[in-house]
């Protein structure tokens, strides 16, 4: 493992210089936020979500975009091509074991994540007046466990992946699934209660993020059906153990 | 001293066997060429011995050592270059190198490397932007980045043109000098015949033959031709009762002796007591090729490329 500080430093800037995961990944999810904001009917307040605008219910969505780009696009197939390519392979024959090649991708999309949140979270605030997060620490708690889920889909993605054009096209269905529950295409509010409901389940658990960034939105998008808040993160944390494990199992070297 | 030690390396896929019974030794600071037809288990055998794939049965040692039991100390002294193995496209020269060399325990100075590959030009050049050979010699140069005492190169030059082949066959002799014991394994019969100083013919997962260049083609036929036009005319049988002789052919002005053991002295002696001058003589070199023929029973994969 002393070659893991190195190994972060190293996949850092290869993330860096792959300039389209930057820009869909880290900027994109502000941007959309921005641009979504520039509609004037999303701004203007509704007497139905209780005096709140779209853009403040919405703006949770912008950040699992980015989460989910990186965790399920970005990750598995970077880590099917080391491994269609031979690089796992070469690592493997030097003291390096290519296990911390895994945990500096792991780590850089994270920090990756972190980034385009942080962004996100400063222009919503400074350019469309959304309050940052209302209660930060239960933010915080399930953004990281929500993301640990999602990067456990991932890779069992990348476990599996054969190729990395393999590894895209599984990262594209799992990408338009998540996206759906996560209100890209048919924001939360307007779902059925049963998708609401369903979508507790699927990582990275917009719900819980809405009810951490802002009590009133979480309101609005929840369900009378559907699980406190505690038990949200519950289930995530249970999905990222599992997917982790399954991950683990299947993963070829080769 | 021992650097490489195989005995009777066996190693099956489900019912596939891909080596059935392998052993050699190559000793400290010898160019050991592995040649053999594809399949014949040369790529099993290297894996194994750099600790990726498990014996199923038989031994290898490593300057002593045991690849799976004593894992993390091979990979500090062996250096390893693999066919079909490749880096991120992104990744710089200079950062590849300075990367591989955190692996170590005692790295040596990477800028040296990069010098001594002639890659210091390129340091700041992305791996994709780099040409054929230079990933070729970045490769090497990665495989030694480790000080290691012992370095495998599988497929040190395929994909190469011929000047960059002889320019890595002249870099692999330099690090030679160094002191590193090399494990080559090709399928160019005139790389393992220029580098190596013995050579273990691999076939159907056994080693066929294991001597040196010349031992295996001296093997392979004690026959030899030398070809000349004669200055005047000469009897037959001048050199036809010379006793390495065993066949002489004469179209014109021109003869072809085909014999054994000295011929060519045999026949320049000849010539010369019969004051007769051979012009445009020739002798026909056997070849690794021919060896590999003799040895395996076919061809070798790919015909001489350089």
């Amino acid at each position: 493992m002393r070659a893991l500080p190195k190994m972060v430093e190293v996949e850092t800037k290869l993330f860096l210089r792959d300039s389209a995961t930057v820009v869909f990944g880290v900027l994109f999810p502000a941007g959309l936020l921005l641009g979504l904001g520039a509609v004037p009917a999303l701004g203007e307040p509704s007497p139905d979500t209780g005096g709140l605008r779209s853009i403040d219910i919405w703006a949770p969505t912008a950040l699992v975009f980015g989460m989910v780009m990186i965790a399920v696009q970005h990750v598995p197939a970077v880590i099917a091509t080391y491994r269609e390519r031979g690089i796992l392979r070469r690592l493997s024959t030097t003291p390096a074991h290519p296990r911390s090649v895994l945990l500096a991708q792991m780590i850089v999309a994270f920090a990756s994540v972190v980034v385009s949140a942080a962004l996100m979270i400063f222009l919503a605030w400074a350019v469309l007046d959304i309050a940052p997060p209302e209660r930060p620490l239960e933010f915080v708690v399930a953004f990281v466990v929500g993301y640990a889920a999602l990067l456990g889909l991932g890779m069992i993605s990348a476990a599996v992946a054969p190729t990395s054009g393999a590894a895209n096209q599984i990262g594209t269905l799992l990408f338009v699934a998540l996206m759906f529950f996560g209100g890209a295409f048919l924001p939360r509010v307007v779902m059925p209660d049963v998708l609401r409901e369903v979508g507790e389940f699927i990582p990275p658990g917009l719900q819980a993020l809405t009810a951490a960034w802002s009590a009133e939105a979480g309101e609005v998008t929840a369900t009378a059906g559907g699980q406190p808040f505690w038990p949200q993160v519950a289930i995530m944390a249970g999905i990222a153990v599992i997917a982790s494990a399954i991950a683990a199992k299947l993963f070829r070297w080769e | 001293m021992t650097a490489l030690e195989v005995r009777n390396l066996h190693k099956r896929y489900g019912p596939h066997v891909a080596v059935d019974d392998v052993s050699f030794t190559v000793a400290e600071g010898e160019i050991f060429g592995i040649i053999g037809p594809n399949g014949a288990g040369k790529t099993t055998t290297v894996e194994s011995i750099a600790g990726l794939r498990t014996p199923d049965s038989g031994s290898i040692s490593v300057l002593g050592l045991d690849p799976v039991k004593d894992r993390a100390e091979v990979r500090e002294r062996l250096g390893v270059q693999l066919q079909e193995s490749s880096f991120p496209d992104a990744i710089k020269v200079a950062e590849a190198l300075e990367f591989y060399s955190s692996f170590y325990r005692d790295p040596v100075d990477w800028r040296e490397l990069l010098e001594l590959l002639g890659l210091t030009e390129r340091r700041n050049t992305r791996y994709k932007a780099l040409s054929g050979g230079q990933k070729q010699r970045l490769s090497i140069a990665l495989a030694l980045v480790g000080n290691p005492k012992v370095a495998i190169l599988d497929e040190l030059t395929t994909g190469l043109d011929p000047q960059a082949r002889r320019d890595t066959w002249s870099l692999i002799e330099r690090v030679r000098d160094t002191g590193v014991t090399i494990l080559l394994v090709t399928h160019f019969m005139d790389e393992a015949e220029r580098l190596s100083d013995r050579i273990a013919v691999i076939d159907g997962g056994r080693v066929a033959a294991v001597d040196t260049p010349a031992g295996l083609i001296a093997r392979a036929s004690a026959t030899r031709q030398v070809r000349f036009r004669v200055s005047q005319p000469l009897a037959r049988s001048v050199l036809a009762e010379l006793p390495d002789v065993t066949d002489v052919e004469i179209t014109g002005d021109r003869w072809l002796v085909t014999g054994r053991g000295q011929l060519l002295s045999s026949v320049a002696g000849a010539l010369a007591r019969a004051q007769v001058v051979g012009h445009d003589l020739r002798v026909d070199q056997r070849n690794l090729d021919d060896a590999f023929v003799a040895i395996t029973g076919r061809a070798p994969a790919e015909r001489r490329a350089g």
